[in-house]
């Protein structure tokens, strides 16, 4: 990210005159939108996994320290026994300098090692991340589509329908859900909706499939896989729908004051053509620079929604790691989430940048 | 409009002048009153609460101990019934409240701290400066606050409300930190900036005098939201076991509700729904009152 402030109107000013001022080819790549994007993800991820290095080694009473002390007395090792488990555990080497176990350490994770799992060994840590993190990716993935269509809808009804009881209901709507923690709903949803009146059977949509049904590519499938993540998808949905409600009737109300609709409706430009082609396209594109935040914000409920109602995502195992001090998990899990919410910025960044090409021009 | 961010009394002065009633100039809060309802509601519920969590305790006083039953369901004694150790509830909500709201309080003013005078002297130095704290806000911003937060407080004992007010402090600024950064951006092009520039007032003159002032009514907004943030971070933290603190809570209730089953016990209710009722009133009336302050001291800010 370093220069692009710098690069940026320099990069973006020849457009006029294309010819006689191009400016040198490392300028172009260092003013390409994508790249200075990569270049930001790599150095997030970066430095997410050298803090997760140096808390989980370098402070005093580290995991690695707590475990050993664990070990010798709760089983009765010797020092260098419960020592040596817990190198092999952790995959690292405390004898060496600390740069080097900094340099093995990534360029075990740039292979892909994050070490052992402390309290099931024998499993791998990516391993357990594998089998757990899609669930995750799908139930949220859907949760984020549909909450930012929905909130869109709804948006524009409040804006189209300012000053009437419409706009006071939605509205007080999202004060109320965009107010209530997302972990916190998930323990209303079950204690009202299951334990006290019954109707949710959330006892048997626990787990990410039904035990029984093989995952495969089918309608059975992709339904009970549907049917196991609705509560935590509802519970998503209703807790993020409210800030692109308001994001939406904002961003709405200022297009409609934009001239080029004066001047549509002025043409004798049907009012469902105004609403959809010059009012809706120009309001939503400021909402996609949002979606960023959003899934970071969704992802991290889901670590605390899952646990509750018992979703086999890799939220679930998060709490269980935290639970049982598995530090070795935990750091995986820290930095896979991590990984997979910067790659899904990303992406959205790039979608964004190829809607509104204004984006690209290096304006941030 | 540039002068609308001011602080509330001139604020009321001008819509007095406005009126053009030359007789008493309308108060602040009246006018507030009048004009922002849900505001106001969100206002004394808020007030409420603080009632309840800071004077309710010299009048439920007393051990809460004595065995009853467990999770029985409110009556006229145990107003909200019993936990699983048959406590009283409606004594721990009433004795929970004050330090979830210090450390609330205390861990906004700081991450309010950081965020100003950082997001200010990057937007006023820019270069080399703004570019290193936008990176590191960008990196706290992308990872996900519960993960920065079970990191954290795996890695570090919480057993002071001071280290938890902090924890929760380091995870809640980047996002008024960017608000800050672009609105101090937009301020400085102002004309009266220019002409404090021209005057060679200096940079801390410039930022302390001229500059903050003039978006206090945004810093409280935003003061406002980093208490709500503050809430939710701690009770994550709380709910994750990850607190090593005695003591009436309302996230501990929450947490020991959850590890007791109550969510499968339809009579032990009372003692997890108390907390959780609690909770979202309080971030419910946060939320509503740091709108209506938006409502009030700058419609236009919503649009940048």
């Amino acid at each position: 990210m370093a220069d692009i402030a710098n690069v940026a109107p320099a990069a973006a000013v020849p457009v006029e005159h294309v010819q006689d001022t191009s400016p040198p080819w490392y300028r172009q790549i260092l003013g390409n939108f994508i790249f200075r994007r990569v270049l930001r993800a790599a150095i997030t991820i970066y430095f997410v996994s050298t803090a997760i290095f140096f808390l989980v080694r370098m402070l005093p009473g580290s995991p690695v320290d707590v475990y050993i002390d664990q070990q010798m007395t709760q089983y009765g090792y010797t020092y260098d026994e419960a020592r040596n488990q817990a190198l092999s555990l952790f995959s690292i080497d405390v004898d060496k300098p600390v740069l080097l176990q900094y340099a093995d350490y990534m360029t075990g994770l740039a292979q892909g090692d994050l070490g052992q799992s402390l309290t099931s060994p024998g499993t791998t840590v990516l391993g357990i991340i594998n089998s757990r993190i899609w669930w995750t990716i799908f139930s949220v993935g859907i949760a984020l589509v549909l909450s930012f269509a929905l909130g869109i809808v709804l948006g524009m009804v409040m804006a189209y329908k300012r000053n009437t009881w419409m706009e006071g209901g939605l509205s007080g709507f999202s004060s109320i859900t965009g107010s209530i923690p997302d972990y916190l709903l998930a323990l209303l949803v079950i204690i009202t909706f299951g334990v006290r009146l019954g109707w949710i059977p959330f006892t048997g949509m626990r787990g990410a499939v039904s035990s029984g049904q093989a995952v495969e590519f089918s309608f059975a499938f992709a339904w009970d896989a549907l049917y196991h993540a609705s509560l935590p998808i509802a519970v998503y949905v209703f807790t993020s729908i409210g800030g692109w409600m308001l994001l939406m009737k904002s961003s709405t109300i200022s297009a409609l004051e934009e001239d080029f609709v004066t001047a549509a409706r002025a043409r004798g430009i049907p009012e469902w053509r105004v609403l959809f082609f010059y009012v809706g396209r120009n309001a939503i594109l400021p909402l996609f620079s949002r979606v960023t935040i959003a899934i970071g914000f969704v992802v991290g409920g889901s670590l605390l929604v899952e646990p509750i109602f018992q979703y086999e995502g890799i939220g679930q195992r998060f709490f269980q790691a935290i639970q049982r001090r598995d530090y070795t998990l935990l750091q995986g899990i820290a930095l896979m989430v991590t990984i997979s919410v910067v790659l899904a910025n990303l992406l959205a960044d790039i979608f964004y940048s190829r809607l509104d090409p204004r984006i690209r021009a290096g304006k941030n | 409009m540039n002068q609308a961010v001011l602080t509330p009394e001139i604020q009321a002065a001008d819509d007095a002048g406005d009126a053009a009633q030359p007789t008493r100039p309308q108060s602040f809060w009246r006018n507030f009153a009048s004009n922002n309802k849900v505001g106001t509601a969100a206002i004394i519920v808020f007030f409420a609460i603080l009632l309840l969590a800071f004077i309710g305790p010299f009048f439920v006083t007393g051990d809460n101990d004595r065995s009853r039953n467990v999770f029985d369901t409110p009556s006229a004694e145990n107003w909200l019934g019993t936990d699983y150790m048959g406590r009283d509830v409606w004594y721990q909500i009433v004795h929970g409240g004050g330090s979830l709201l210090i450390v609330a309080t205390s861990a906004a003013i700081l991450s309010t701290a950081i965020s100003v005078v950082f997001g200010a002297l990057a937007a006023m130095f820019g270069g080399k400066f703004d570019v290193v704290v936008l990176t590191i806000t960008d990196v706290f911003l992308t990872v996900p606050t519960i993960i920065l937060l079970g990191v954290l407080a795996v890695s570090v004992r919480l057993n002071s409300p001071l280290l938890l007010a902090l924890i929760l402090a380091v995870t809640g600024w980047p996002t008024l930190l960017l608000a800050v950064r672009s609105q101090v951006l937009s301020l400085k092009e102002r004309e009266y900036i220019e002409a404090a520039r021209m005057l060679d007032l200096g940079t801390p003159r410039i930022l302390f005098r001229e500059v903050l002032p003039n978006m206090m009514s945004y810093i409280v907004i935003n003061f406002v939201g980093g208490m709500t943030g503050a809430i939710y971070g701690q009770v994550i933290l709380y709910f994750l076991g990850l607190v090593s603190l005695a003591g009436n809570n309302w996230g501990l209730m929450i947490q020991q509700g959850y590890a007791q089953g109550a969510l499968f016990f339809p009579d032990a209710m009372w003692y997890i729904m108390s907390p959780i009722f609690m909770i979202c009133v309080l971030q419910l009336s946060l939320v509503l009152i740091s709108r209506s302050l938006e409502d009030v001291f700058n419609p236009r800010l919503r649009e940048s």
